[in-house]
């Protein structure tokens, strides 16, 4: 059906949709994220959820204690590398289909604790990370606008096809490898399979 | 066979709808979640604890229940008090008979009490 058809019925009071869309409405309108608050950043993201700005609106106010019942990890905060394998843990405990923001300076690269050595540059070392905010902390409107992010990526993925979704392809994986605690660092620091890092070329 | 013969046919009729009303959402769930969310699991996912730590040991262990000659002692003395609150309101107007009945039963408690102390009880292992 092309738009036009479909616009003029939309004039009618017909709404036409395929099933893919009903579907991938309905999913991004009731994204359930983790409680799960690593530092300041955990501040703010409280702050979303209450009636000043209200993330009720998007159907992301259920905070969800288990990452049995949650759809999206929301890594609040400075991952130490003691933390890292329990995020790690927690986010393959989330079913499918799941998605991960980092949100603030220090899930995203390590902020400003990035010189310490007992901080992890970036949650994306481990586990794939949908929307990156950065900031220190992100206010709650950037949270938000991360959140309307992810809901237009969620919008926009595909059912069926080579590019389908990951949940609906079980090929991909839903575990990521936990890294254990090494003499000097987690061993292995990163996982090439979801972290490739950016090559500077001079 | 119509409603003025079985008079509760209607009661079956609304158990069956009843029973519709609850199971089909959930053959309807069971069924969409077939189609759309193929299960993913995995060791990790499957575990039984869920905060992010792993779990240690055995489930099957042994707890100490010391704590409960503790409780009991605890609550022996609790109950006197209940009965020494009347007791000394009521203090001044009491016959000699009486005062000596609650001695006698005071007695009796610190001589369990004594008894729980010598045998090892109150001591913590």
């Amino acid at each position: 059906m092309d738009d036009g058809l479909r616009n003029e019925l939309s004039k009618q009071g017909v709404v036409v949709v395929t099933l893919e869309e009903l579907y991938n409405w309905g999913r991004k309108n009731s994204v359930w994220p983790l409680s799960f608050g690593l530092a300041c950043c955990a501040i703010e993201m409280m702050a979303a959820s209450m009636a000043r700005y209200d993330l009720a609106r998007f159907g992301a106010e259920v905070f969800r204690p288990s990452p049995r019942q949650a759809d999206l990890m929301i890594v609040a905060g400075t991952v130490t590398k003691k933390m890292a394998p329990q995020v790690v843990r927690l986010y393959n405990q989330m079913p499918e289909p799941k998605y991960v923001i980092a949100m603030g300076a220090c899930a995203i690269s390590g902020g400003p604790f990035k010189q310490g050595y007992n901080v992890l540059k970036g949650i994306d070392r481990y586990i794939p990370v949908d929307v990156h905010i950065p900031g220190c902390p992100p206010r709650p409107e950037a949270l938000i606008h991360a959140f309307m992010m992810l809901q237009r990526k969620i919008d926009a993925q595909k059912l069926t096809g080579p590019n389908r979704a990951r949940h609906l392809n079980a090929d991909l994986p839903s575990e990521f490898p936990v890294p254990l605690f090494g003499e000097h660092d987690l061993v292995p620091p990163s996982n090439p399979n979801v972290w490739e890092p950016a090559v500077v070329v001079r | 066979m119509g409603a003025d013969q079985h008079p509760y046919l209607f009661l079956l009729v609304f158990f069956v709808m009843a029973l519709g009303f609850a199971v089909g959402p959930l053959l309807l769930a069971m069924l969409w979640a077939k189609i759309f969310s193929p299960a993913k699991p995995g060791e990790m996912k499957n575990a039984t604890y869920e905060c992010g730590l792993e779990s240690k040991g055995d489930a099957w262990v042994a707890f100490k229940s010391e704590y409960y000659l503790y409780g009991i002692l605890f609550l022996l003395f609790d109950v006197e008090t209940i009965f020494l609150l009347p007791f000394c309101v009521a203090f001044t107007g009491l016959s000699v008979g009486a005062v000596l009945a609650m001695l006698v039963f005071v007695l009796l408690l610190v001589e369990g009490l004594a008894w729980a102390w010598v045998k090892g009880v109150l001591t913590w292992k």
